[in-house]
């Protein structure tokens, strides 16, 4: 199959805030349409399940009929239906379940419920062509913090290792809020680290050395609440933007490490790194300039298709298409600690 | 006529397909914890069993609430997706309506269904056909007293309202939603019928004492309770806190007050 034979996979995903709907030809990308909740958590810190499953029940319908829209397709177009099982919030996970099988049955088309974070692997396709294989795969997020091998991502993905606490994009909206920038913090503490020295305050690496490829970041976001509150405490003023450089440095700094070390270990040659967090301009510099330095090739999607969206959940039920993998059956559960060595269901 | 109806609101997971006169196949499986698993299938299950396919159907209805909501939201996914799919319209029904309209009832009763937390959705009805006031939520002791109470929510708390009082059926099937929905579809015009599907703009949590007392709407959820979530303070002060040995939560948040 090939060009405009290959089939339409319409992908849905609803871990989390995101409401997204994406439409795939093959590797090609047709349409990537998101409603986002976040507002609506904004004032409470973090994401609430219950305004996230909501939303996700009235965003669904309207931002799948505008992604067909902007594809210029019809629901007879669709060839094929994946969504994400898991992992996520569960009862998040449930609705964009219950909505995939109901396209699945009303449109007579197979239905594959994959894995959240092989989605955010396969997305890459979309931008960079064929992902080699093997491939090691940094995906990091307000949700999760992993590093995988992939040897294929249709059907075999291992994990090396992930956060033992926080997740990376947790510890930035954390430590966002010590020093009182928005929620979510990731991007306002990488603007904010733009007039700050990276080098200004030693903060603490967790795991750095510890021969893992697991990583924690709670240490070192109490380690730099703790430093701010020394400072307002003796009077003085914060140096905002010195923190959130010094703080993102240790962040980017572990998981970069840790990333080369894994393609190191395993002898690969090729980093992928996905999830909102790879959209941190740190995060990509050095990762660039390590990955230069160790003769390791570097793919990032654009950030649009590096949090979460539907286009990354049809980009792998395409690749399971492809590789003629069985459809799931509609009575398959939305699963929310679904482990990696689960792609498909 | 062809009316798919199905129904996530309790326990029961229930699927119907109805001619505008009788029920053709229904299917219904009682377990609270797997309607995402259950209700496809039992579509499916009731299309086969009646040898029709989903173009066939020309009308879809689903039980609006209240209920649990995870649960509840399972089947108005499913149908308005159905819906959208096949080209038809989706409707909501009060949950508590179709078990209403089951007990055939000609005297005045209550509806109760299991709320969670100790509570309680109601409603209170003339007849099986003609709800006068709720669906609320509300603890078993603050019912309307001396009224017959049926629903699995009288079953649960028989000792509070008191057994002679309870009543069946338990849970709502979506035979008798499909029934009650093809009797008020009967006859409608289709600009009308066009206007009770459509789902109105602003947020559902705006508008959560929904349904008001018509039959027909929407397929959006009632869902009677705000979600849970408090907006969070100032940060706490680590040091502070390590001095006073407080607790905190794995998410590095001060726990209490
Ligand atoms: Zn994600």
């Amino acid at each position: 199959m090939s060009g405009r034979d290959e089939p339409i996979v319409l992908g849905i995903e609803t871990s989390c805030d995101e409401t997204g709907v994406g439409l795939v030809r093959g590797h090609t990308l047709l349409a990537n349409t998101i409603a986002s909740s976040m507002e609506e958590h904004a004032r409470f810190g973090g994401v609430v399940p219950e305004v996230a499953s909501r939303a996700h029940l009235e965003a669904m319908a309207p931002t799948v009929e505008s992604a067909l829209d902007k594809a210029g397709l019809r629901f007879s177009d669709i060839d094929a239906v994946a969504v994400t099982a898991g992992p996520g919030l569960a009862g998040a996970l449930l609705v964009g379940v219950a909505a995939a099988k109901a396209y699945a049955l009303g449109l007579g088309v197979p239905l594959y419920g994959v894995n959240h974070l092989a989605a955010h692997v396969a997305v890459d396709q979309l931008e960079h062509g064929p992902l080699p294989k093997p491939s090691i795969a940094l995906l990091v997020s307000g949700g999760h913090s992993s590093l995988l091998l992939v040897p294929d991502v249709a059907q075999d993905v291992i994990s090396l290792g992930s956060t033992v606490d926080d997740a990376a994009g947790e510890a930035f909206d954390k430590v966002a809020r010590v020093l009182g920038l928005p929620f979510p913090g990731g991007p306002h503490i990488d603007r904010s680290a733009t007039s700050g020295s990276g080098t200004a305050i030693a903060f603490p690496r967790g795991k750095y050395d510890d021969g893992t490829l697991d990583f924690s970041f709670s240490g070192l976001k109490t380690a730099v609440a703790r430093w701010v509150e020394a400072r307002t405490a003796a009077g003085e003023t914060v140096p905002v933007a010195d923190v959130a450089a010094s703080f993102q440095e240790a962040v980017v700094d572990v998981l970069t490490r840790k990333a080369l070390q894994a393609c190191r270990r395993y002898d690969v040659k090729d980093l992928l790194i996905g999830g909102g967090v790879a959209a941190n301009s740190r995060l990509r510099a050095l990762a660039q300039e390590r990955c230069d330095a160790a003769g390791v090739r570097l793919r990032v999607p654009r950030p649009g298709l590096c949090t979460d969206n539907g286009a990354m959940v049809a980009a792998l039920g395409s690749e399971l298409v492809a590789a003629g993998i069985r459809p799931s059956a509609l009575d398959i559960p939305a699963d929310s600690s679904l482990p990696i060595t689960a792609v498909h269901v | 006529m062809l009316v798919l109806a199905l129904d996530t609101a309790t326990p029961a997971v229930t699927a119907a397909l109805h001619d505008g006169s009788r029920v053709l196949a229904e299917s219904t499986t009682v377990d609270a914890r797997r309607h995402g698993e259950l209700l496809a299938p039992a579509v499916e299950r009731v299309l086969r069993d009646c040898d029709a396919s989903l173009r066939d159907v020309t009308v879809i209805v689903a039980g609006s609430g209240p209920g649990p909501y995870t649960g509840l939201r399972v089947g108005l996914m499913t149908a308005s997706a159905l819906a959208a799919t096949v080209g038809v319209h989706a409707y909501g029904v009060c949950t508590l309506d179709a078990i209403a309209f089951a007990s055939g009832r000609t005297e005045p009763f209550l509806v109760a269904t299991d709320a969670r937390r100790k509570e309680v959705f109601w409603a209170r009805y003339g007849d099986a056909r003609t709800r006068l006031d709720g669906p609320r939520v509300d603890r078993p002791h603050d019912l309307p007293a001396e009224l017959p109470v049926i629903g699995a929510g009288a079953r649960m708390y028989a000792e509070t309202i008191g057994g002679d009082r309870v009543g069946d059926p338990e849970y709502p099937s979506a035979g008798a939603l499909a029934a009650l929905a093809a009797e008020h579809l009967a006859g409608l015009a289709p600009e009308r019928a066009a206007e009770l599907a459509r789902v109105p703009d602003g947020r559902i949590d705006s508008v959560e004492q929904a349904s008001g007392l018509a039959v027909l709407g929407p397929a959006r959820p009632i869902y009677l309770r705000r979600p849970d979530a408090q907006i969070p303070g100032a940060p706490k002060k680590v040091l502070e806190q390590a001095r006073r040995g407080e607790p905190r939560d794995e998410r590095g948040v001060v726990s209490g007050q």
